[in-house]
């Protein structure tokens, strides 16, 4: 593998992380604990929006941020061709 | 069947599965003891590390909390998830593509130093014996209130099991005795919720009975909740956050960094055939856990509900006001359950103002409304005293299930403290066996002595565990924070450097480690004595607890790691960077290709 395409492969993956990294702030630290008071005037059901974040919905974007890593993570392999056999 | 036959029938079957899975899962050579010899399956290996993560806290004591703490405890929710976003993206992977048995051994490796490995060594010891006091006495308390033995039998018996699967089996018999575990674990904590949510909301999925109406009304469940603790003087169950919404956010932030860089979490994923399956895998762990975890919140919110509503059964159901005369049942009158539980002494009544009534309500708030209602009811004091531990515990018996849901809670129990446990051990026996022994003191060990050094290491890390968890040092609750403190400001960071930082020099690292260490120490420390001796405390020093911007120690981790990243970059602009070949070595971690089984070799 070339520096070149060495360091583009790098940085597919710095930026795919980075994507990432601000949903996982923001369901978090945002949504959860930041603008929970904010969030609390809309519901969910029963749920206060804020609330729901905290205690259930971070939990569910976490997942899905996981495996849309890994399927994406795939991709950016197979571009650079660097995937296992 | 009484109760207390079908406890152990339901406990001594788990067992029979445990040891019997022992038995078929033996390991022979180092792979197999260490990884597993390479080849569990993804969602094995998640639904494996599902059970390692959740201790007896997670599945005892964390809807106990958050019962409490309302809102707040959506820390621990999102702090234990969040971390395996970090896990996937940022360690596991480049870890798994590394292919060493242990964490100290890339650290070693990767700044080409036996100091910066021994350094790691002494971290992971610290976090690991610590976390794995807390698993012991759990095992020794879920024993003695199920069997109605001793804590120090339970303790024995807990020992023994361990004994067995670990010792023989390595990692290969403990990842798929955690399956079984998980599965016993998993269904005790659902089930009973399933019941509890069907009784109170009519919904039997929890995660949506607690954002539904209460049967019969038309009002949802946790605005009646909260309409019913302010009414009693607590704080607003829904917005009650954790100290202060920066305490909450840096504690949310030291346990996701924690669970990341926990050894025995990490080294799970060294099991699976390769870097792609390393990824998914994470992504399957959390789906395990998110089943607990979401479930925990509607048992913290349900548990409340009931327990308010045993005491005063019509401000639950209908709209009677709790100061009501007659509100509040007769002491005499109350269920069953609660006269079990007495005995234990985690739930008391002191009848102060001789009403012969139960009154549960704050009698610390500064809410004048509140105290004027409570003064005029002629009450003189809250009368119930619940212990948050046996929310979970007592759940099945609140609800008037039967008898076998309670023997599969104890079963749960169990299952919880002992995979957590096996996990644990198997972290200290391959860091001192690999990573000290052959490592350090006996390079030419060969393969045949290192798998005895490592069994022998396991054996004596039991005892000693067992020893800590039958005389604790009266420190067990700290000591988890230092834990997650531990991993969180030594062992995260140097590990993510080592990967993104292609320029990151032994200095550095070192430097780093010991200076998120020591800040970490010294502020847990200073709150709760020097290596938790009592009396040995220095706070007036450091000006008062929680002093650093009013964070609590549990929560100081966070800072420890932006400590250990400060210093680490610092000391590394002044050192002379790392030689061409670790450079090298680093651009290979980055990328799958190349992926081989993990050994042993240095």
């Amino acid at each position: 593998m070339s520096t070149d395409s060495s360091s583009a492969y790098w940085r597919a993956t710095l930026t795919l992380l980075t994507k990432i990294l601000i949903v996982w702030f923001l369901v978090s630290f945002g949504a959860g604990i930041l603008f929970a008071d904010l969030l609390n005037n809309f519901h969910l059901g029963g749920y206060p929006l804020g609330f729901w974040f905290a205690q259930q919905g971070s939990i569910y974007v976490f997942i899905i941020l996981i495996f849309y890593y890994a399927k994406k993570m795939n991709d950016i392999d197979r571009q650079f061709d660097v995937h296992e056999d | 069947m009484d109760l207390q036959t079908t406890i152990y029938i339901g406990v001594g079957l788990s067992f029979a599965l445990y040891i019997g899975i022992a038995i078929w899962a033996r390991a022979g050579t180092t792979s197999e003891f260490y990884a597993a010899g390479g080849s569990v399956h993804p969602v094995t290996n998640g639904m494996a590390t599902a059970a390692d993560w959740m201790s007896a806290a997670s599945f005892i004591s964390m809807a106990g909390l958050i019962s409490n703490m309302g809102y707040g405890g959506g820390l621990f929710l999102m702090g234990w998830t969040g971390g395996y976003v970090l896990l996937a993206m940022l360690l596991a992977p480049y870890l798994r593509k590394f292919g060493k048995f242990t964490v100290p051994s890339f650290i070693g490796d990767r700044f080409y130093s036996k100091s910066a490995s021994t350094i790691a060594v002494i971290c992971l010891l610290t976090a690991s014996i610590t976390y794995i006091i807390g698993q012991m006495t759990g095992v020794g308390v879920a024993f003695s209130r199920f069997l109605g033995v001793s804590s120090e039998v339970g303790i024995y018996v807990g020992m023994g099991i361990v004994f067995l699967y670990a010792v023989f089996g390595g990692m290969k018999g403990i990842t798929y005795t955690q399956v079984a575990q998980y599965v016993v674990l998993i269904l005790a904590y659902t089930v009973p919720a399933v019941f509890i949510s069907l009784q109170l909301t009519g919904n039997p999925v929890p995660q949506l009975g607690l954002g539904s109406s209460l049967v019969g009304q038309d009002m949802s469940l946790l605005a009646k909740l909260d309409l019913i603790v302010t009414d009693l003087g607590f704080g607003k169950y829904t917005t009650t956050t954790a100290g202060s919404t920066l305490n909450m956010f840096v504690y949310t932030l030291s346990l996701m960094i924690g669970t990341a860089g926990l050894p025995h979490v990490i080294m799970r994923f060294f099991t699976v055939p390769s870097v792609k399956d390393a990824r998914s895998s994470a992504g399957w762990a959390l789906v395990f856990i998110a089943i607990l975890y979401t479930t925990a919140p509607a048992v913290a919110a349900m548990a409340k509900t009931n327990l308010i509503r045993t005491i005063t059964p019509g401000v639950v159901m209908s709209n009677t006001d709790p100061y009501a005369a007659e509100s509040a049942i007769k002491f005499d009158e109350r269920p069953d359950w609660m006269k079990r539980w007495e005995k234990t002494g985690l739930l008391k009544f002191t009848d102060k103002n001789g009403d012969g009534r139960i009154q549960y309500y704050n009698d610390k708030t500064k809410n004048p409304e509140v105290l004027k209602k409570a003064e005029a009811a002629g009450w003189k004091g809250n009368e119930l005293d619940v212990n948050a531990d046996i929310i979970v515990l007592a759940n099945p018996e609140i609800a008037l299930l039967p008898n076998w849901v309670i023997a599969l809670v104890a079963a749960g129990g169990l299952a919880a403290a002992l995979s957590t446990a096996a996990g644990l051990l198997m972290a200290i026996s391959s860091a001192v066996s690999h990573d000290l022994i052959k490592g350090v003191f006996m390079p030419s060990i060969s393969e045949k002595g290192e798998l005895m050094a490592g069994k022998i290491a396991m054996a004596v890390a039991i005892v000693i565990s067992g020893w800590l968890g039958l005389n604790p040092p009266g420190f067990a609750a700290g000591t988890v924070a230092l834990a997650f403190g531990i991993a969180a400001s030594t062992l995260f960071p140097a590990i993510m450097m080592g990967i993104f930082s292609k320029k990151m020099n032994k200095e550095g690292a070192m430097a780093g480690m010991l200076a998120g260490l020591a800040v970490t120490l010294f502020y847990v420390f200073a709150h709760k004595g020097i290596f938790f001796i009592k009396g040995t405390d220095f706070l007036p020093m450091i000006g008062g607890a929680n002093s650093f911007f009013g964070i609590t120690p549990e929560a100081f981790g966070a800072i420890g790691a932006m400590v250990n990243f400060i210093v680490a970059f610092a000391v590394d602009k002044v050192t002379k960077e790392p030689p061409e070949r670790i450079q090298a070595m680093v651009e290979a971690v980055r990328i799958p290709r190349g992926s081989k089984a993990v050994d042993g070799a240095h």
